[in-house]
């Protein structure tokens, strides 16, 4: 009987699928948000002052001094106690928003992929009807019609139109997973049909619905922030929403107040390319083929553009190391598989180049 | 057909699982009149315990869509199967769970088979819990590393702990090949098991199943597109065009003397070495044209556009099976002109008096 | 000899038979692409993947060159790699490529040292390719007729009636009905969108037409049809066909010679005929057992034990090693060139392998599959 033997060990980069190293792009994310987070557990408790204190002899906003190290309001209040109270409800609603609304697109996505038939017809209407809802006026009106709107009621409301786009995305992701071979071996095996949508698919969207997740977490920030700013979200706490909203009530912006309006302006500024980074990273780790598409890549220090030709670099001309790039991608002809495969079209030069440049 | 010619895998064993007259009708696009296709017309055969029955034919033959109906992953128009000579019914979970007991499929692309974010252990865990062939975690642990051994995949452990893509695509398909007995069946459904694979490393995949079948007394349906694996690895080869059985015999005899007009290309068409090149190079022609329509409304033998011995008759009506001997039938009106050596006595004519009886 | 370029402007259109066959002024044993010792790379962060070491090739003209290889052998990286086709992390680390087309002279156009306006002159109208999968290459939203003028227009400006002519007469060498024209590419089966794939190649007249895998997706009737296609047309026209295939047979009945791969090298080439009766390299002869013969009796068929190699870790000496029959510790210190074979009397009968003769038994203890029945 041949014995078959493991191939040699294979490169640590490798070795497990979700063990791959996040671009920078994502990495440089995953920081601004992590110092979010950390201000948004602690915030409150580095704060020097009640945010809401009033000085009732001030009248107008004092320039950062040592006392109050990003100066106050017009009434007093130390502008950095209300930011570092201010983040954590931002970033609260956010992360509520995208919490809810993302199980929501998971549940009602995967369903609609999976079940198919009229379930699917029933749930499409649904997510594209909620879609075609225009977002920021519609919030305007419900929230200036409900009686309280605190932040949690933002939060809910938030999620209510948040959930269809990635509804529909999923959905889309699942119908493909769906006609997989590895779904219908599961089926051959004998797998229900609950366990083969747990186990078996949503393992496979995991990078896609952390992405929506961190899209709607933005989504939710950047619109809560611009309601409250209209006044239309909770005044009565703090969030970088109700310190805008005050900036402009106050006229900060006339006074030359900068330490006022730009700290939670640049927060929030921040906080969004931040998870617009993640964003990104994530879609690369998913999809290999995004990164660094168009880019130049260095090789024996020039550029190259992927139109070129081939290039040739004898006797070692041009380290490795100058690659701009990052690990190998996956090159089919040197995996080792049992396979024929075409050469991977991603190291054809454009095929418009073969016919001599093709159309301008 | 079943009943006029016994079948060459007979002689391995009892009759296990029969297909009676099966048929699969996809319908093209939606509303009434929309066209159908008969992608399955009437097929019936028999798989034999410990024998191998080849199903040989081009893509859109239908051969996958048998291999489907006989999992039960596709539901049929019409016709019945049969497993030790009773009815299947596969509407409910238990009968579809119990009837994966016996009848396993494998699929045709190794690299699409496995779900990339589960181990070789999950995969073949999963068919041991689920037809609760090991209980407890001992058990399943023993029968996990035999599984395994039994595909020759050494170190078990190794192995097991490993994800698809860190195999080659022999592996893969071993691990298929693993997962499928781990239900331990009486029946393997083939469904192109090498045509995915590195040339040098199909024989040896082929020699694998031919020990399994040898050693688990299975029943194996291999299908393929390639006639010349079939001569060597089935006992009896049923060649499928557009829908119909139009051959079916001995695997040798089929091969070596094909009877009908198509198999008789199939086999003209395979590159011959031995020829090298002459009839490349003279340009002697292989008739051919476009392959047949599947598509319903279509009267008539569906080779006859392509066939050199066609005559009026065979494009009004519909060929039946005629047996030309014990083992042997074809479906054609013209065997008398496109195989005289086989059938005399007047077996080719289709007329049911003559049939086998001698000279009149 | 060069001619000038202004004679590449006149609409050559696809020749009449006679007056194609290269013309005495060219010396017609010069092979018209010459590859010497090229070596290509994949450059990655953690260690170069060589794809390519040191292969030697040449083709004939109007001749039919196999390329035989499966999954890691680099076929399909030389064949890109020699026109450039590659992009990066892929790059030529050594080696050269001499083109001699019947347009460019005796005196030969290196192709590694040609700028990018340089090789688009070359490309396509001097070598052209078919790639693999018909269904990928062909531009899906555009009918069959604009991407052929597209291409014709790139090279040889004409004007919209000769254009629409030479197109249909490209589609009738092909076979294909001129009606088609005006269809989108998935209104074609897959046969005849990959004839139209090479009428594409054929569209302006080259002398080289690479191959790649051509019918590998086709069934094995319409195989053959294009097969013999190709051929015919090949003969009319007069270009070389460099074949790059995984399936040996098929080449045993095309090639007039025949290269095999194996780990990125270059381990035996020879007529289709020598390497037919008298393989010599391990590695041809295990390919050579594991096609299950339709034809003739029934032989006893082995395929080749083990997996295929991993170019990133390749172990000393011959590549093959871990799965040959013959192998021996001298194997790892051979410098895997190529030698032409002992008791041949081919001269130009070469193998990698200087130990295994074409007569030589295979060994005792070597894995043979039985045949299953």
């Amino acid at each position: 009987m041949a014995v078959l033997t493991l191939p040699a060990e294979i490169p640590r980069a490798r070795r497990r699928l979700f063990g791959r190293s996040l671009p920078l792009k994502a990495k440089i994310g995953v920081v601004i948000i992590a110092i979010f987070i950390f201000l948004a557990i602690f915030g409150p408790y580095l704060a020097p002052f009640d945010p809401s204190a009033i000085n009732p002899a001030q009248d107008i906003p004092l320039a950062p001094n040592t006392v109050h190290l990003l100066g106050t309001t017009t009434f007093g209040q130390d502008v950095l106690s209300q930011l570092l109270v201010g983040i954590r409800a931002t970033v609260l609603i956010g992360l509520t928003t995208g919490v809810i609304a993302t199980f929501l697109s998971v549940v009602i996505g995967v369903s609609a992929g999976f079940l198919g038939g009229f379930a699917d017809e029933l749930l499409s209407l649904l997510s594209n009807s909620f879609l075609v809802l225009p977002a920021l006026p519609l919030l305007v009106v419900i929230l200036g019609y409900l009686p309280q709107s605190g932040n949690l009621v933002t939060a809910f409301v938030l999620s209510s139109l948040g959930w269809p786009w990635g509804a529909r995305v999923i959905r889309a992701q699942t119908m493909s997973l769906r006609a997989r071979d590895y779904i219908g071996s599961s089926r051959e095996t004998g797998e229900r049909t609950w366990r083969i949508i747990f186990f078996e698919i949503l393992p496979n969207e995991v990078s896609l619905i952390a992405a929506s997740f961190v899209g709607t977490v933005l989504y939710a920030v950047l619109t809560s922030v611009a309601l409250t700013f209209l006044g239309l979200g909770d005044l009565t706490s703090w969030s970088l929403g109700s310190m805008l909203y005050w900036v402009q009530n106050q006229n900060a912006l006339i006074l030359g107040a900068w330490w006022w309006f730009l700290p939670p302006g640049l927060c929030v500024a921040v906080l969004g390319m931040g998870l617009v980074l993640l964003n990104f990273g994530l879609d690369e780790l998913g999809n290999p083929r995004l990164r660094n598409v168009g880019q130049q890549r260095k090789i024996g220090g020039q550029s190259w553009r992927p139109a070129d030709p081939t290039p040739v670099l004898r006797d070692g001309q041009g380290d490795s190391r100058q690659l701009v790039t990052a690990p190998a991608p996956s090159l089919a002809a040197t995996e080792g598989d049992g396979r024929r495969r075409e050469p991977d079209a991603a190291f054809l030069t454009n095929p418009e180049s073969t016919r001599g440049g093709g159309r301008p | 057909m079943s009943g006029d010619v016994r079948s060459a895998a007979e002689s391995h064993g009892p009759l296990v699982l029969e297909a009676i007259g099966i048929h699969k009708d996809f319908r093209l696009g939606s509303g009434l009149r929309s066209p159908v296709l008969s992608a399955v017309r009437d097929v019936s055969f028999g798989l034999y315990r410990s024998g191998v029955v080849a199903l040989v034919g081009e893509s859109g033959s239908g051969k996958s869509t048998v291999a489907r109906l006989l999992s039960g992953q596709e539901r049929m128009t019409r016709g019945e199967i049969r497993l030790d000579g009773k009815t299947v019914h596969l509407q409910h979970r238990r009968q579809f769970r119990a009837y994966k007991h016996e009848v396993q499929m494998i699929f045709q692309d190794p690299f699409a088979s496995l779900n990339p974010v589960h181990t070789v252990r999950y995969h073949l865990e999963r068919p041991l819990r689920l037809h609760h062939v090991a209980k407890g975690r001992a058990a399943i642990a023993s029968e996990l590393v035999r599984v395994i051994s039994e595909v020759q995949l050494t170190p078990p452990e190794q192995f097991l702990a490993k994800y698809p893509h860190e195999l080659s695509g022999g592996q893969r398909q071993r691990v298929a090949i693993a997962r499928a007995l781990a239900a331990r069946p009486r029946v393997l459904l083939a469904d192109e098991p090498i045509s995915m694979l590195d040339v040098s490393i199909r024989l040896e995949i082929l020699r694998l199943l031919d020990d399994l079948r040898q050693e688990l007394d299975l029943a194996i349906l291999y299908i393929t597109h390639d006639i010349a694996s079939a001569r060597y690895f089935a006992d009896e080869t049923l060649v499928m065009y557009a829908g119909d059985i139009v051959e079916r015999g001995p695997s040798e005899e089929v091969t070596q003397h094909p009877a009908h007009p198509y198999t008789q290309l199939l086999v003209a068409s395979a590159p011959d070495p031995d020829a090298l090149g002459t009839s490349l190079r003279t340009g002697s022609k292989v008739v051919a044209g476009q392959a047949g329509s599947a598509i319903s409304g279509v009267v008539g033998c569906r080779f006859s556009p392509r066939c050199p011995f066609a005559e009026e008759r065979c494009r009004r009506e519909a060929p039946v099976p005629v047996a030309i001997d014990e083992q042997r039938a074809a479906a054609c009106w013209r065997l008398d002109v496109a195989a005289p050596l086989l059938v005399r006595d007047g077996a080719g004519t289709g007329d049911p008096s003559r049939r086998g009886k001698g000279a009149p | 000899m060069r001619r000038a370029k202004e004679s590449e402007h006149k609409a050559e259109g696809p020749s009449v038979a006679a007056s194609v066959i290269p013309t005495p002024t060219s010396d017609a044993l010069s092979p018209v692409l010459d590859i010497r010792g090229l070596s290509i790379s994949y450059r990655a962060l953690d260690g170069d993947v060589h794809a390519v070491e040191g292969v030697d090739l040449a083709f004939p003209r109007g001749g039919i060159v196999g390329l035989a290889g499966e999954s890691g052998s680099g076929k399909s990286t030389l064949a890109y790699g020699a026109v450039r086709l590659l992009r990066p992390p892929a790059v030529i680390t050594a080696g050269s490529v001499t083109y001699r087309g019947r347009r460019v002279g005796l005196e030969g156009v290196s192709v590694l040292d040609q700028t990018h306006a340089q090789l688009r002159s070359l490309r396509w109208r001097e070598i052209a390719i078919v790639f693999q999968s018909a269904m990928n290459a062909l531009n899906p939203v555009l009918r069959v007729e604009d991407q052929l003028f597209d291409v014709i227009e790139a090279h040889l400006p004409m004007s919209g009636d000769e254009r629409r002519e030479r197109a249909g007469s490209l589609l009738d060498f092909v076979g294909i009905d001129r009606g088609r024209l005006r269809s989108y590419p998935h209104e074609l089966s897959g046969g005849m969108r990959q004839r139209v794939m090479i009428a594409m190649a054929l569209a302006v007249d080259p002398e080289i037409v690479i191959m790649d895998e051509p019918t590998t997706a086709l069934d094995v009737v319409v195989q053959r049809e294009i097969l013999s296609q190709i051929v015919e047309l090949k003969e009319r026209l007069g270009f070389s066909i460099l074949f790059i295939t995984h399936d040996l047979s098929l080449l045993l009945e095309i090639a007039d010679r025949i290269a095999v791969m194996y780990a990125g090298r270059l381990v035996e080439e020879g007529s289709a005929k020598e390497i037919h009766y008298q393989p010599a390299h391990p590695y041809t002869r295990g390919l050579l057992n594991s096609f299950p013969s339709l034809r003739g009796p029934r032989r006893e068929l082995a395929g080749i034990p083990g997996s295929p190699p991993d170019l990133r870790n390749l172990p000393p000496g011959c590549p093959f090693v871990p799965r040959c029959a013959f192998a021996t510790d001298a194997c790892k210190h051979i410098d895997m060139r190529l030698a032409p074979v002992g008791g041949s009397k081919d001269p130009s009968h070469v193998s990698a392998c200087p130990f295994v003769l074409p007569d030589a038994p295979a060994p005792q203890d070597a894995e043979t599959v039985r045949s299953p029945r």
